[in-house]
């Protein structure tokens, strides 16, 4: 095994099994590749031999989908250890999880839910982060969820609430723009406004998804429109710009297109790839551009 | 605050239940639509891991028939890992008495022979023993080996033609032509890349099931010729290492 690949801020891909080959063979530039974790914990088979294979030619980060950060029962020990393995086994650049439950009861959901944000749940959200940090021995990232319900129990705003958890636990931050979008027409505040008070500084990772669109109301086509966080189709333009506006605060960072429903051929999804790489480069340039100017009018 | 994911995980899998307090204030139909959408992204991403893990089942009885029965089980039975290639060890069961499937007897079988393929996609990388590897084993002590079997093996027995079926819808053959009084019995495993599905010749399932029991090689024989009154030991032997089912050797002396 190679040494772990810092990732680069440049775009990269979530990895799907359908795409192995067309990577494989064709060895596109692309800055990185992200993996969920929970595809890779079994035994053995195909799933680690392609891995193994694209992780000696790209960076891999890892994306957790399954640890219930944000549950009330404890954190699962058996799934923390195959996660711990699989950290130790492919050395990822980064590694992320979300701001949301998916296990109860001893029961898996398959679906990132909400929580509140309360002073209880704060404090129970630092104590998993830290579990998982001393485990791995190494910072992980948490990401901005996308929701549906609020709940009348919450005491915070979710980004004071992230901004305390960073403060807490040391913790970096992935920003989901799809989810600031998706969150916002939900729950009807300004997603621009999220964006100008995102703690960027802690911003280690950006996703880039698609939505797609319904309403809330008793029939079709009535009462408001409800963003769902579907991951099934390019990124939308209202996304685009919300991105730049955060590259604009914090530089480049690495940009994940992910696509997980409704998959493309690979082509398809290595153009929003250089799209975002797009996006980037046009950041970069602004930001050699800018000092020159000052200095010109100064 | 233990109390609010009680009532939003209760509220998941039943559409009938109430909405979790900490959600409803008010209960408006909006934020009732509003929970739905979790609901349906649980049944429906839930049902979609299905659908990976069966692909033949689904094609058999068609998408509707699927998500009808899916659904069903998901209630009864939901993951409890989040490692979703571990979720339907079950569903053959469940399939065997859902009575809506009592029309396809043999959907059961397929959904074993899928799961099987999956444990064996997912197992352990071991490498297997070339057939050569027996030469070492003094004649004499041949009859006591015992065998350390490919731990990505499952070994499948079914009243119907199981293996053929599943290939012949695998394959999108119109006219299969299967004798459908033809029991099938078969051993899936995956000694290297790719998954293999083997149908096995009359006593072949009871010569390798007694191997992965531990029992000795004359032992199995015993058995692979109760099964059927032409056991070819040479055949099955032979067989045995050219599937890659055998990882190790053990000489009688190593117990």
């Amino acid at each position: 095994m190679t040494r772990p690949h810092s990732i680069p801020a440049r775009a990269g891909v979530g990895l799907k099994p359908q795409h192995y080959e067309a990577i494989l063979a064709e060895r596109p530039d692309l800055g990185w590749l992200e993996a969920h974790a929970e595809n890779y914990m079994g035994a053995g088979g195909p799933p680690h031999r392609y891995l193994t294979a694209i992780r000696q030619d790209y960076p891999i980060s890892l994306h957790g989908v399954g640890l219930s950060i944000g549950s009330e029962d404890g954190l699962d020990a058996d799934h923390l250890h195959r996660l711990k393995a699989l950290v130790d086994r492919y050395e990822p650049g980064l590694f992320s999880e979300h701001l949301a439950w998916s296990s109860h009861g001893g029961t898996y959901y398959n679906d990132l839910l909400p929580l509140p944000y309360s002073e209880a749940t704060l404090a129970r959200v630092c104590q998993h982060i830290d579990q998982v940090q001393s485990l791995l021995g190494r910072q992980m990232l948490l990401e901005n969820p996308s929701t549906y319900v609020s709940f009348w129990v919450s005491t915070m705003e979710e980004i004071d609430f992230l901004k305390e958890v960073v403060s807490r636990s040391g913790c970096g931050l992935l920003l989901d723009v799809n989810n600031v979008l998706v969150s916002a027409v939900n729950h009807g505040f300004d997603a621009a406004g999220y964006i100008d008070a995102f703690p960027i500084e802690a911003v280690g990772e950006i996703h880039l998804a698609g939505h797609a669109e319904t309403w809330d109301g008793e029939a079709e086509d009535c009462g408001a429109r409800v963003l769902i966080d579907a991951h099934d189709r390019q990124v939308d333009d209202l996304v685009w710009t919300l991105y730049a506006r955060a590259l604009s605060r914090s530089g480049p960072l690495p940009s994940l297109i992910e696509w997980d429903n409704d998959l493309p051929d690979w082509p398809t999804l290595f153009a929003e790839a250089q799209r975002a790489e797009g996006v980037l480069s046009g950041g970069r340039l602004q930001a050699a551009v800018e000092p020159a100017r000052s200095a010109a009018h100064g | 605050m233990v109390k609010l994911q009680d009532s939003f995980a209760a509220a998941l899998l039943e559409p009938e239940a109430p909405l979790p307090p900490a959600v409803s204030r008010g209960g408006s139909p909006a934020v009732q639509r509003r929970f739905d959408i979790y609901r349906n992204n649980v049944t429906s991403s839930l049902i979609e891991a299905l659908k990976a893990s069966f692909p033949i089942v689904c094609r058999l009885v068609g998408d509707d028939f699927f998500k009808a029965a899916a659904t069903l089980y998901i209630r009864q039975e939901p993951p409890r890992s989040p490692l979703l290639f571990r979720y339907g060890g079950s569903f053959a069961d469940f399939l065997e008495s859902f009575p809506p499937a009592g029309s396809v007897p043999y959907l059961s079988d397929v959904a074993r022979l899928e799961w099987a393929w999956l444990q064996a996609y997912h197992a352990e990388d071991q490498a297997s023993l070339p057939l050569q590897s027996l030469a070492d084993v003094p004649q004499e002590s041949l009859p006591e080996v015992r065998f350390a079997l490919h731990p990505s093996l499952s070994l499948l027995r079914s009243r119907w033609p199981v293996v053929s079926l599943w290939a012949a819808v695998r394959d999108q053959k119109d006219n299969p032509g299967i004798d459908m009084t033809q029991g099938e019995e078969a051993a899936v495993l995956r000694p290297g890349n790719d998954v293999s599905v083997q149908l096995l010749p009359p006593g072949g399932h009871d010569f390798l099931s007694a191997l992965a029991d531990g029992r000795s090689l004359a032992e199995a024989a015993a058995l692979g010729s109760q099964a059927t009154s032409d056991f070819d030991l040479a055949h099955h032997l032979q067989g045995l290492f050219t599937l890659g089912t055998v990882v190790a050797i053990i000489a009688p002396d190593q117990g």
